[in-house]
Formats: C-alpha cells, sequence, structure tokens
C-alpha cells in the first residue's frame, strides 16, 4: 500500500505498462477494450431507462409489473445485463422523493442508466447524501423538496439495483412515448434531478 | 474492514461537484482502467466481492483523492500480483518504459472468444443470486438491529448502520455473501433483506434532517431480532 498521488501521466503509464502485460499473457486485447468503451459510450446508457419510465408512463399494467419485478419487465424490452442482473424500481408521488447511492463504492443500475457520471462515484455525494439528503440535493442539484415530502435514500449495498420511476410532469397529456422519453433525464432516474418540462 | 470506503455520514467532504458535461470516458487510459474488471474477471483473478476488497485496501488517502478507476487499476495489480501472474519489478519496468515512450503501441493480438464473452457479460450479467435450502429466519415488516461486530475482512455492513434498529421491507431470496466470497471463500448463499432506518435512529433526533429514511440491504448474518420492538417505528 503505497500513499503515491500520481500525475494523470504516471497512472496512464501503469494502467498500459499493465495493459501490455495482461496481453501478453492473453487475458487482454485491445479489441476486448475498445468493444467495452464502444458499448458503453454509444449502445448502453440512460436512454434505455428513459424508454422504460415513458412506457411506464403511458401502460399502467407494465407500470405495475416494472415496480413489482424491476428486472423482469425490463426484459420485456429486451433491456437489462451486466451490473443490473436484480433492478428494483422505486416511484416517486406527490408525497414521496426517492433517490439512490452506494456509500460503500459505486454500484449503478448500468443496463438502463449506462456507467455512473464520476459525482455519483465520489466521496462528498456518497458520505453526504445517506446524513442529509434534503441539504444536498437543494444546495448542490437545486432542487428543493419540501419537508412535506418524505425522502427515501436507497443504500446499494447488496447486487440489489435501486432506481427511480421519476412524475410524469403536467401538461404531457397529448405526448407519445418517444415524446416522454425524451424528457427523462439521468438524474431524474437516481433521484437528483428531476423531468425536463415539456 | 472500518476503511475509508464505508463514507455513509463522514462530514468534511466538501460539496458535490457536477460539471455540465462529461464524457463516460476522460481519458483514453480509464477505457483500459474499465476493462480491467471483465477481461481479469473472466480470467479468474477475483469475483465481484474480491475485486471491491481489493479497492478498499488502496491507501486512505490516495482512495479519496484519485481519478476513480485508478481504484480498479489498484484491485487489479493487487490481484494479478496475488495470483503470481505478473510481478511487481515487471510491471515497475514496463511502467517505466511507457513513462518514456508514451506513444509506442500496444502488443496487437485478438481473440474472438474475449470479444464474445465481453458481448455477454454485457447482456446477461453475472446473477449473484444461489439457490440455497436454508429456510429465511426473518419476514417483510421484522423489526431487527444490526449486529456491531466489525470485521477485518471485506464486508457490507457499513459502520453507519452497525447498531441500528429498523423494519425490514423486501426480503430477496438468497444470494453470493461478501463476508466469505470477497475474502476469498466459498459463496455461503444468505438471505438479503432490505431493512428501512429513519434519520433520526441513524443520527440522533437532533442532528438528523426531518422526514427521510434511509434502506440498506443486509445479508441474514448481519441482523438479530430487535430487542425493543418498535424502536424504529
Amino acid at each position: 500500500m503505497s500513499a503515491t498521488v500520481r500525475s494523470q501521466e504516471e497512472i496512464a503509464a501503469r494502467v498500459k505498462a499493465l495493459e501490455a502485460l495482461m496481453i501478453e499473457k492473453g487475458i487482454m486485447t485491445t479489441e476486448a477494450v475498445d468493444r467495452l468503451a464502444e458499448i458503453y459510450e454509444n449502445e448502453v446508457g440512460p436512454q434505455l431507462g428513459a424508454g422504460v419510465v415513458a412506457k411506464a408512463w403511458t401502460d399502467p399494467e407494465f407500470k405495475a409489473r416494472l415496480l413489482a419485478d424491476g428486472t423482469k419487465a425490463c426484459a420485456e424490452l429486451g433491456i437489462g445485463g451486466l451490473q443490473g442482473e436484480d433492478m428494483v424500481v422505486v416511484e416517486n408521488t406527490d408525497t414521496v422523493h426517492n433517490v439512490i447511492t452506494c456509500t460503500l463504492c459505486s454500484c449503478y443500475p448500468w443496463p438502463v442508466l449506462g456507467l455512473p457520471p464520476n459525482w455519483y462515484k465520489e466521496p462528498a455525494y456518497r458520505s453526504r447524501i445517506v446524513r442529509e439528503p434534503r441539504t444536498v440535493l437543494r444546495e448542490d442539484f437545486g432542487l428543493d423538496i419540501p419537508d412535506s415530502v418524505e425522502i427515501r435514500v436507497w443504500d446499494s449495498s447488496s447486487e440489489m439495483r435501486y432506481w427511480v420511476l421519476p412524475q410524469r410532469p403536467a401538461g404531457t397529456e397529448g405526448l407519445d412515448e418517444k415524446a416522454l422519453a425524451e424528457l427523462v433525464t439521468r438524474d431524474s432516474m437516481i433521484g437528483t434531478g428531476v423531468v425536463k418540462a415539456p | 474492514m472500518n476503511g475509508v470506503h464505508d463514507l455513509g455520514g463522514t462530514d468534511g467532504l466538501g460539496p458535490v461537484v457536477v460539471p455540465e458535461n462529461e464524457p463516460v470516458f476522460r481519458a483514453e487510459w480509464e477505457k483500459a482502467g474499465f476493462a480491467f474488471f471483465p477481461t481479469l474477471f473472466r480470467a479468474g483473478l477475483f469475483n465481484v466481492d474480491m475485486f471491491r476488497y481489493g479497492i478498499e485496501q488502496m491507501h486512505p488517502a490516495v482512495y479519496l483523492v484519485s481519478p476513480y478507476y485508478e481504484h480498479w487499476l489498484h484491485a487489479a495489480e493487487h490481484y494479478a500480483t496475488k495470483a503470481g501472474v505478473i510481478d511487481e519489478a515487471e510491471l515497475e519496468a514496463k511502467t517505466q518504459y511507457y513513462l518514456e515512450h508514451p506513444d509506442e503501441p500496444l502488443p496487437e493480438t485478438k481473440d474472438a472468444d474475449l470479444l464474445a464473452f465481453v458481448d455477454a457479460a454485457v447482456k446477461h450479467g453475472a446473477p449473484a443470486r444461489r439457490e440455497s435450502d436454508a429456510p429465511a429466519k426473518f419476514e417483510v415488516g421484522d423489526t431487527v438491529t444490526v449486529t456491531q461486530d466489525s470485521p477485518h475482512g471485506h464486508t457490507r455492513k457499513a459502520r453507519y448502520i452497525r447498531g441500528k434498529t429498523g423494519v425490514i421491507t423486501h426480503a430477496h431470496g438468497t444470494f453470493i455473501y461478501p463476508d466469505s466470497a470477497g475474502n476469498g471463500g466459498a459463496d455461503d448463499p444468505q438471505h438479503v433483506y432490505t431493512v428501512k432506518f429513519t434519520n433520526a435512529e441513524l443520527w440522533g433526533a437532533e442532528a438528523a434532517e426531518p422526514n427521510g429514511v434511509v434502506y440498506f440491504d443486509v445479508w441474514e448474518p448481519y441482523i438479530t431480532p430487535a430487542k425493543t420492538e418498535g424502536a424504529a417505528a
């Protein structure tokens, strides 16, 4: 265990060195690295979760199935996989606001949200969101949750992956699923943001 | 272990820094840092719980300030060295080489099986659910207290819930037990429950924010029946 704080150049060299050794041992290839980057840069991201939310807003029976078994309901839409093997969807209402975290590391529902933003993985958010969520949401995310609304924080300590079904905004009665999905933001499914106005 | 990674409830770490827009990978090295996890996992160097424990053993000061994927580099190095797949001197020498020749290309190899593994892993995942005949000792609605034990090895029993009393809201079935698998032991499947704790129970009535609860998942050995019923009603 070393207390060396490395520069970007030093980390890059050390990663490259380990990667080269893993390639020599037949454990890694550069094409596998490229493929993984391609998947999480272009294929698996919050647009998938947004589609699930839009369907739940427009299909009450699907919504009931989604809240009963998140993994199974997402599988109906061909969505699932790594780090979302067991998903639980929690619903925001007029009286409940949900927000997710992983205080012990960085657990996050990759199949619906992609890889987490850096702030989600960093110490400030993880340390404070379980202790003063109302303050963090107001001061750091500009989200004012009145005291009358209960804040439920979900700490993903196991392999269960929690994520938020945000409330459908007013004035969206005429919109179809595709238009609704475009209103759903990543942060609204983490619980640190809201859905865009139509 | 009572490590610095167990951050829930720690004060003094400053505001959450939320950039307007951020790429998925902020540097080329982050892509390889990310790929260490699935590829070294496939090579059998660690399971998910051991991977987390590898990160937990980083120097705490470095853990708090280093870029996220450097944590993954640390876990990968830790287990590759431990398994004897690489040695420290070899890694140091190569690191020095790439510091002096940062644009030197990596060895070109192909492996169709590895690519197929990557696609299959992303699509189907690596479920931690395991069959077990053990009957559940608790059910939804039970009031339970988290034990105070502080194991030195890997655990998912965060310090901020130890000794606290809450109510079980979900029973999820049986899963790999991190306190065994993370320390190189067997899967040892255990029942997993979600327990709801009030803010007042966790932080005390004076410091707690109003009208809030925290849900935390526990494996059965983490909890005992609460001594005083209704303590966290």
